[in-house]
């Protein structure tokens, strides 16, 4: 028993196996359906990319040759077949807009918008996981109130609009950030210190983290107030246990596990949202490479972007299932019997 | 040493939108207990025994209100008091697994987070003394069985050297054997010269261990009465508490129709009226909590004596 109790067993890799074979599946058809979405889109890639100027004074030949670069004509399945064939073998294709291959496209654009992610991420879950638990705890009281509306305002507000606005305040009137991009205008690449790079990336992180912050505190306040009527805080205050003692001992103990499932699940929020947001700051993120790349059928960088973004959601998934596995005690034990 | 005078808890509702109502759950109880003895408050489920413990632990949830007075030593129980007592002389040994929390190790539990080797040895005394092993400490909530969370629950009592122990519904599920034991572990307490208060559902185990029995009904107390009056249905007082004694299995288990009323459909007089085969006119008016035959009634049947 004392062994199972770090929950690294047999059971434990019978249960990653299950879940990345379920990943995989996952893939396919997030894959699958994102290129049904393009074949079925209205949007002709030549007239969107060529322009249909440029296309007037073109002839039959340089149509046809462009038709087949940007693959118009050939059936739908056939090319999702080749290109996740290709996939498969770890080739990417090369992108149809940018004209490099498909993974540099995405490693340079991952970067860009993985720190920016990970910093609303972490600020979100921490800030919103505080702010929940002081909601719940003072449930009522004028803390509580200013908190939950404070949530609930956000929780509504769309980001691209947030975004917007706080671009419209902290750049345009202000004055204190950039209005765009993620490095100053005509500085080499080499110039670039790291403070050019959190200048440029505040006021996306920040919009992201605000946004994100509503849920967390909803969802911790929503729990640490079932924490608060439950029957073993009464018996902890029947023992003379002190507030600060009850919600440290036994609130956020028991909070802490669903608010780590919480967190990892917000991944796909974040995500999510930073597609909206990249596009308002012009922030040359994945999330604008996506739109670019869906509005270009630029096929092979939207398919990719589109299976990173879920392997990325199903491995935060995946932490906070395995995350419960191994910390909760009742998971893991009753595991280790089995 | 614990003196509960007409204690009376309610919770305010809301019918529709406007109008307001008052629910007793408890209506002008009064009831003491004495160092060294132990008392026994009996009566079914749903009749708001559990309130009783919580209105003396001060732990009424919040849209309830008390009336009444708790005297505690002779003095008046405040909120003040209640905390410097709540856990250290007065315990409390709550009803269900479910009063513990599911993540925490039950030694850390029993010692309330002190992790002193003091505590520690305290801890191992206490949960040997109730033939639980060291290893018990290491287990989490949900691996216990009924009969040692009923014995870690007294340890967390007993841990505290308790003057005044509150013992909620110690003894629900659990066989007559492991139910005798629980009973027998209170006894103890008392024995060493604290004062027990059980609020239980259980007549018959009541009897075995309590020294006096409150018989609770309707959310008030209809009699008190020795443990040894019910050795004959003649020496009890209240008609249903003679029902009770005819319930039992030894004297031909008869079972009273009928069921218990609650909260806002409470009888203005006597609450078992509705029930009771010798009711009459004036039992639909108040009726006083008396002393008879050295024990109380709320009846007016009896003499006084």
């Amino acid at each position: 028993m004392e062994k199972t109790e770090l929950g690294i067993g047999p059971g434990i890799v019978r249960f990653l196996a299950g879940k990345c074979l379920r990943g995989v599946l996952l893939l396919f058809l997030v894959s699958g359906a994102a290129f049904w979405l393009v074949s079925m889109s209205p949007l002709d890639p030549l007239s969107a990319n060529v322009g249909q100027t440029a296309m007037g004074s073109m002839s039959q030949e340089q149509i046809e040759k462009l038709q087949t670069y940007w693959g118009v004509g050939a059936p739908p399945a056939k090319r999702f077949l080749s290109w996740a064939g290709d996939f498969f073998r770890g080739d990417m294709g090369v992108s149809l807009l940018y004209r490099q291959p498909v993974a540099r496209v995405i490693r340079v654009k991952l970067m860009n918008s993985l720190w920016l992610m990970a910093a609303a991420w972490v600020i979100s879950g921490a800030v919103g996981f505080g702010l929940g638990i002081l909601a719940g705890v003072k449930k009522g009281s004028a803390a509580d109130r200013v908190i939950s509306a404070y949530a609930l305002v956000t929780a509504s507000t769309p980001s691209f609009w947030l975004a917007l606005v706080f671009l419209m305040i902290f750049a345009v009137w202000l004055g204190w950030f950039p209005v765009g991009l993620s490095v100053p205008i005509g500085m080499e690449a080499a110039g670039v210190t790291l403070a050019d790079r959190i200048w440029h990336g505040f006021l996306p992180a920040l919009t992201l983290s605000v946004t994100g912050i509503s849920n967390i505190a909803l969802h911790t306040r929503e729990k640490m107030i079932q924490v608060m009527e439950s029957d073993y805080v009464l018996f902890a205050r029947a023992r003379g246990e002190s507030t600060g003692r009850i919600v440290w001992q036994h609130g956020v103990r028991n909070i802490l596990l669903p608010a780590l499932t919480l967190q990892f699940g917000s991944v796909s929020e974040i995500f999510g949202g930073s597609i909206l947001v990249e596009q308002v700051f012009s922030y040359p993120g994945l999330g604008q490479a996506a739109v670019t790349a869906g509005l270009g059928s630029d096929v092979p960088l939207l398919l990719a972007i589109t299976v990173i973004s879920a392997a990325i959601v199903f491995v935060g998934n995946l932490a906070a299932d395995l995350l419960y596995q191994v910390v909760d005690p009742r998971l893991s034990r009753e595991r280790g019997r089995a | 040493m614990l003196e509960v005078r007409n204690l009376s808890v309610s919770f305010t509702r809301y019918e529709g939108v406007w109008r307001q109502t008052k629910q007793w759950a408890v209506r002008d109880l009064s009831l003491n207990v004495w160092a060294g003895e132990m008392v026994a408050v009996v009566g079914s489920s749903g009749s708001g025994k559990s309130l009783l413990a919580h209105a003396v632990m001060g732990l009424l949830p919040y849209n309830a209100s008390r009336d009444g007075e708790i005297y505690y030593e002779g003095e008046l129980l405040t909120e003040k008091r209640l905390r410097e007592l709540r856990g250290r002389e007065v315990v409390l040994v709550p009803q269900s697994v479910s009063y513990l929390d599911p993540l925490m190790r039950v030694g850390e539990q029993v010692q309330k987070g002190d992790k002193s080797p003091k505590a520690r040895e305290r801890c191992r005394q206490v949960l040997k003394r109730y033939g639980l092993g060291k290893e018990t400490e290491r287990l989490y909530p949900f691996e216990l069985s009924g009969g040692m969370t009923r014995r870690i629950l007294i340890s967390t009592a007993v841990q505290e050297k308790p003057r005044l122990v509150i013992a909620d519904e110690p003894t629900p599920g659990l066989h007559l054997e492991a139910a005798r034991r629980v009973m027998s572990h209170f006894r103890e307490i008392v024995d060493e010269g604290a004062g027990v208060l059980v609020i239980t559902h259980d007549l018959e185990l009541a009897l075995l261990v309590a020294d006096r029995i409150v018989v609770f009904y309707g959310g008030t107390n209809l009699e008190e009465a020795w443990a040894e009056d019910f050795a004959d249905e003649k020496r009890l007082r209240h008609p249903y508490t003679k029902a009770l004694f005819r319930a039992m299995p030894q004297n031909g288990f008869h079972p009273l129709p009928g069921v218990q009323p609650y909260g806002r459909e409470l009888p203005e007089g006597c609450v078992f009226a509705p029930r009771c085969g010798e009711c009459e006119a004036r039992c639909h008016e108040p009726v006083y909590y008396r002393s008879v035959r050295g024990g109380m009634v709320r009846c007016w049947k009896e003499q006084s004596g």
